[in-house]
């Protein structure tokens, strides 16, 4: 793959996290490494609650007790990194801004002329082919429309990694379909850098050069698969024997993690009812 | 075809309106009969019809479009105070975590305090004349638009706040391009109510010290005894104070952003 240098552009070195609750502290992220290489597409997937938001937030740098080291370049992550750009699970357009200002942010913090700023936002604008609808607000799109704002917004800031945590997790099974094309073209467009975070077998299969499987509680790594499957790609790849295997792969080892994840929510919750009664 | 659709939709748009209409005319006619029959004296209150008549009055001889406008600038100057002063201390407030847990509960008990009563101390302060009106509704206004403004901070979503951090944000560009932003709606419906209370008590003062537009109007009709204009007076005080929600409802309506 010619896009893809051996530099690690990313490395995280032995993260844990632990969290002190009301029932105990918990080992959120367990002793997790990992690489991405300069134009790599690497994904991150694991069950509900295995700690996957926590790893975001650490290389983002918006979580500061942690163990380990985040390295960006060669530089020790402390607090968030201008070389990283985040994409959030959950909703996070500016609602009192209208799409264009909204991709314009990041411009607008650089001190960019307002002209130029509208020019360039158009261009990520149209990017994530939202072309047309510069003016309106968040609140008259589609929850699908609102997750391209926000990755047009963070594609404006150019961030050398793009980081995302579940992204397209609220929408539909077709629209996440297409909104996976959607970055894959981006991505074979502009050469970025990407950490992916996701629960969705498919849509990391379809996108990744390599998929980082999760434990459940602690979240350590299980394993690394690595995804030979031809590019440029698209959705339509999803019918093929290869894609086949490598999700049944994965889910493979997914599956003991996702159902030890729900016997002991299960447990969890028959505690809670006991204590209560 | 879009006739027939679009006939009943109409009417059933409309007929709420009517309904109300229909009663507001269906009382005034009942109060008509019962005063007239004598169930209610005519000496304590004039027959609808009677204060209708008297409305005309009020304009040709009472100047009560200049009043009114008197009072309405009591009511300008007061709102800009609400505004400048209750979002300055909210956000202070906001900031100072130690003084919001210290005073928040007594801004929230000063909110429902009924300070009309504090009339005399606001005359020894600041003399019989417009000040005092206009610090009656600054004070009277001033915990809603605080308690708001707080409220509108603090309640801005955390990924909101997450995103900031993530393009590098200073403190203060947090606040000028993110969490004030988003207050912004709940920061007007405290300026709203604000203004509200301010419009009520500038008007009772107006009427307790017997200066100033609207509210000294009432009391010098009532001191002629001349029911019929009292009553019209305060119809009329009714009006603006509905039509001023109603303004304020539609500009609040266009400034929040559909979410
Ligand atoms: N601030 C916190 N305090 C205490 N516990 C937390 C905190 N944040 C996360 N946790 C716990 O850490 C574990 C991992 O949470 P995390 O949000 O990282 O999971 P996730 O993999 O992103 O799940 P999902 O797929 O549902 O988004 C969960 O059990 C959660 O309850
Ligand atoms: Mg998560």
């Amino acid at each position: 793959m010619p896009a893809v240098s051996d530099s690690a552009l990313l490395k995280v070195d032995a993260v844990s996290v632990r969290f002190d609750t009301a029932e105990g502290s918990i080992t959120a992220v367990d002793d997790v490494s990992l690489t991405v290489k300069q134009g790599e597409f690497l994904s991150v997937i694991g069950p509900s609650g295995c700690g996957k938001s926590t790893l975001f937030n650490v290389i983002g740098g918006l979580l500061g007790n942690h163990q380990g080291e985040v390295r960006v370049g060669g530089e020790t992550v402390s607090g968030p990194h201008k070389s990283i750009g985040m994409v959030f699970q959950e909703e996070s357009t500016f609602p009192w801004r209208t799409v264009r200002d909204n991709v314009a942010f990041p411009l607008e913090l650089i001190g960019m002329p307002k002209e130029k700023r509208s020019e360039r936002a158009r261009h990520f604008i149209s990017m994530v082919g939202l072309d047309g609808f510069e003016n309106r607000f968040p609140g008259e799109l589609s929850g699908g429309m609102r997750q391209r704002v926000s990755l047009a917004r963070t594609l404006a800031s150019e961030p050398k990694i793009l980081l995302m945590d579940e992204p397209f997790a609220a929408l539909d099974e077709q629209t996440r379909l297409l909104l996976g094309d959607k970055v894959l073209q981006i991505q074979q467009q502009i050469k970025q850098t990407t950490l992916l975070i996701t629960h969705n077998i498919t849509e990391a299969v379809q996108m990744s050069d390599r998929i980082l499987v999760m434990t459940y509680r602690p979240g350590k790594v299980k394993r690394i698969v690595d995804i030979d499957l031809p590019r440029p790609r698209t959705s339509e790849i999803v019918g093929s024997e290869a894609f086949g295997r490598y999700v049944a792969q994965i889910w493979n080892d997914l599956r003991e993690e996702a159902n030890r994840g729900l016997r002991d929510e299960e447990k969890h919750a028959l505690q809670r009812g006991s204590g209560t009664a | 075809m879009t006739t027939v659709v679009s006939r009943p939709r109409a009417a059933s748009a409309y007929l709420p309106r009517l309904v109300g209409l229909a009663t507001v005319i269906l009382a005034l006619l009942l109060a008509e009969a019962i005063i007239r029959i004598g169930w209610i004296s005519q000496f304590i209150v004039p027959p609808p019809s009677e204060i209708a008549a008297s409305f005309a009055r009020l304009f040709l001889e009472e100047h009560i479009v200049h009043r009114f406008f008197y009072t309405v600038g009591e009511c300008l100057v007061a709102g800009v105070m609400i505004t400048v002063c209750g979002v300055g201390i909210g956000v202070l407030m906001h900031r100072v975590r130690l003084l919001q847990q210290a005073c928040e509960t007594w801004v929230a008990a000063l909110a429902s305090a009924p300070f009309v009563l504090a009339y005399p101390l606001f005359m020894v302060i600041f003399g019989r004349n417009a000040w005092t009106i206009i610090m009656m509704g600054f004070v009277s206004g001033l915990p809603p638009v605080i308690l708001k403004t707080i409220e509108g901070i603090s309640g801005t979503r955390r990924v909101l706040v997450n995103v900031g951090r993530s393009f590098n944000l200073t403190g203060s560009q947090q606040f000028r391009k993110i969490l004030f932003p988003a207050a912004m709606p709940t920061i007007f419906v405290g300026v709203r109510l604000g203004l509200v209370f301010a419009l009520i008590n500038i008007v009772g003062t107006e009427f307790l010290i017997n200066f100033g537009g609207l509210g000294q109007l009432i009391n010098d009709l009532a001191e002629r005894y001349d029911l019929g204009g009292t009553y019209a007076a305060i119809c009329f005080v009714i009006l603006v104070s509905v039509c001023f929600f109603m303004a304020l409802e539609q500009v609040e309506r266009w400034l929040r952003p559909v979410d």
